[in-house]
């Protein structure tokens, strides 16, 4: 049997608290009093207060939600794709070539994706703006969408379409009430990662904005070169706390999904 | 071929050619053109309206020249060679960090083990920048970590440690953790306990056990979770930037301060590309090594 000795636990409880102090400490000082953020000068929470009063920062957070949204649908669309292409897609020319660009996005470090993009909207004449790093990020999130996808595609029992078609349904409908509804976990979990991909880039967008379209990272990242501010912190307090609801009702979510589907299938074999 | 599997293949395709493979090739050209003052800052532009003379003129106004440069200026060169040093260094203090948690999500009770799982996901899941901006506040001079060291009397004066290359180490081993504990953990979690018992029946020590058997197992995760944080960290712009200092060279605060500071694209373009070389070696290993374990796996 396994058990859980004096070092694993040491390990454990050190590990644990090297990853969660900082976290927590940042949001403890989101609510110190002082302008100092390394003296505690008693509970306030006037820095979300001033946080709202801040318009420069609601104006980013906005178009972040924008660039996140537009950009993570249009990515699990195109990732989506790009995984039956890669799974079932067959022989085609040139397909080489596209698994190594799916691929290849992964691993290419931010500031070359930013560089090369942005001198392909100065070449093409673009304005740089919301639009272009829409497709920035959309560009290299589909590449993550088809990975979890296309993990999904591979386990899945082809013949369960074949029967719907086999049973008078059209390719279409097969794929809309077979297909969609098995997948949709992956497909969900895929919009989920390019979205917090999205939120989350500083570099690529760096890049690809505007004068007119400042992102929220773009905009911790200028402020925190100043130096450490409450507001940050209250504003980083704020993005945690929406992540970590946000994770932790997914996994709940897709477990029961998962959970039911084995149900489903259990009851289909009986 | 129909229609529907032409559009489901061309879509990405056209996508994928458009917003990468031609950026791509665009940064390649820019990288062997010269530096001009002009917009866009850089010659020769292609000339559509000359036709096929203005691909001619474009390909022989083409050069090494920014290569050549880089090659001469010792900057570059101690840039490279210090993004590598301290990727590698800050990968072996993950590895060191993580196997400890890893090896101890192993062994504990399989009740515990999804909120260990989510606890190890979850900060991975959360703003890379805060978390990168957490430390700015604990390593100052002034900061928590000084405190309360001074408090404790174990230190006379405030350490320096942001601003300098250890705030770097710190900053890629807590960003990139995640990814060196999960591929240890997978490979781990198959390992079959009889396994040590058997080991030390047969005469080994509990660490000649540990060491022959779990690390042993444990080594394709190892090697994985070793790429997964070297590869991204080479080319880290934010971690060098926010906790190292002006003396902290990393290639890709190069990069970006070449294009944002100095805009000098030409320059900018060839730091990219030898980056990039600099890549493939890791990543064809990485690539080498899954293969291995895909083969060994079937």
């Amino acid at each position: 049997m396994r058990k859980l000795t004096w070092f694993n636990t040491v390990s454990l409880t050190l590990g644990f608290a090297f990853l969660y102090i900082p976290i927590v400490i940042l949001v403890v000082y989101s609510f110190n009093k002082s302008k100092l953020v390394t003296i505690w000068g008693g509970f306030s929470p006037k820095w979300y207060g001033e946080l709202l009063q801040n318009q420069a920062f609601l104006d980013a957070a906005k178009v972040t939600l924008q660039v996140g949204v537009v950009s993570s649908t249009l990515a699990t669309i195109l990732g989506t794709m790009a995984a039956f292409v890669i799974v079932r897609g067959g022989r085609f020319y040139g397909r080489t070539l596209f698994s190594g660009m799916i691929y290849a996005p992964l691993v290419m470090p931010e500031v070359i994706t930013g560089l090369s993009l942005l001198l392909l909207f100065i070449a093409i004449g673009m304005d740089r703006g919301v639009t272009t790093i829409v497709l920035a990020h959309a560009t290299f999130s589909m590449c993550y969408v088809s990975v979890v996808v296309s993990s999904r595609l591979v386990s899945f029992d082809q013949s369960l379409e074949e029967a719907a078609q086999d049973l008078g349904c059209t390719p279409w409908d097969a794929f809309k009430s077979v297909t969609l509804p098995i997948i949709a976990p992956a497909v969900f979990s895929g919009w989920l990662l390019a979205f917090t991909l999205s939120l989350d880039d500083l570099v690529i967008a760096s890049f690809t904005s505007g004068p007119a379209s400042t992102t929220l990272p773009i905009k911790i990242f200028s402020s925190v070169r100043l130096g450490v501010s409450p507001e940050i912190n209250a504003l980083s307090t704020i993005m945690i706390a929406l992540v970590t609801v946000g994770v932790v009702t997914a996994s709940i979510v897709s477990k029961r999904a998962i959970a039911q589907q084995k149900r489903d299938e259990q009851m289909a074999e009986q | 071929m129909n229609f529907s599997r032409k559009f489901l293949i061309g879509v990405p395709y056209v996508w994928l050619l458009v917003l990468f493979l031609v950026p791509f090739l665009i940064v390649f050209k820019i990288a062997l053109s010269d530096y001009a003052i002009s917009i866009p800052p850089y010659a020769p532009t292609l000339e559509l309206a000359n036709g096929w003379q203005g691909i001619v003129d474009l390909i022989s106004g083409l050069d090494f020249e920014n290569f050549v440069f880089l090659l001469d200026d010792d900057l570059y060169w101690k840039a490279y060679l210090s993004s590598v040093q301290i990727a590698a260094t800050a990968t072996v203090l993950t590895l060191l960090v993580g196997f400890p948690i890893a090896y101890g999500m192993v062994n504990a009770p399989d009740e515990w083990r999804p909120s260990l799982m989510m606890l190890v996901i979850l900060p991975f899941w959360t703003s890379f920048l805060i978390r990168v901006y957490a430390w700015i506040g604990l390593l100052s001079n002034e900061g928590l970590l000084n405190s309360f060291l001074l408090w404790l009397g174990v230190i006379s004066e405030p350490l320096i440690i942001l601003n300098t290359n250890i705030a770097v180490y710190i900053g890629i081993v807590y960003t990139y953790l995640p990814f060196m504990i999960l591929p240890i953990y997978a490979s781990l979690e198959k390992l079959d306990a009889s396994l040590l018992e058997a080991a030390q029946d047969l005469g080994c020590t509990r660490i000649g056990a540990f060491w022959s058997v779990t690390v042993h197992l444990a080594k394709p995760g190892i090697i994985a979770g070793c790429f997964l944080v070297f590869i991204p960290a080479l080319g880290e712009v934010v971690i060098p930037s926010l906790l190292g200092g002006s003396r902290t060279l990393m290639i890709g605060k190069v990069l970006w301060e070449e294009f944002f500071s100095n805009r000098d694209w030409t320059v900018a373009s060839a730091v990219a590309i030898i980056l990039l070389l600099i890549l493939v070696i890791p990543i064809v290993l990485f690539q080498r090594n899954e293969q291995k374990q895909r083969e060994a796996g079937k």
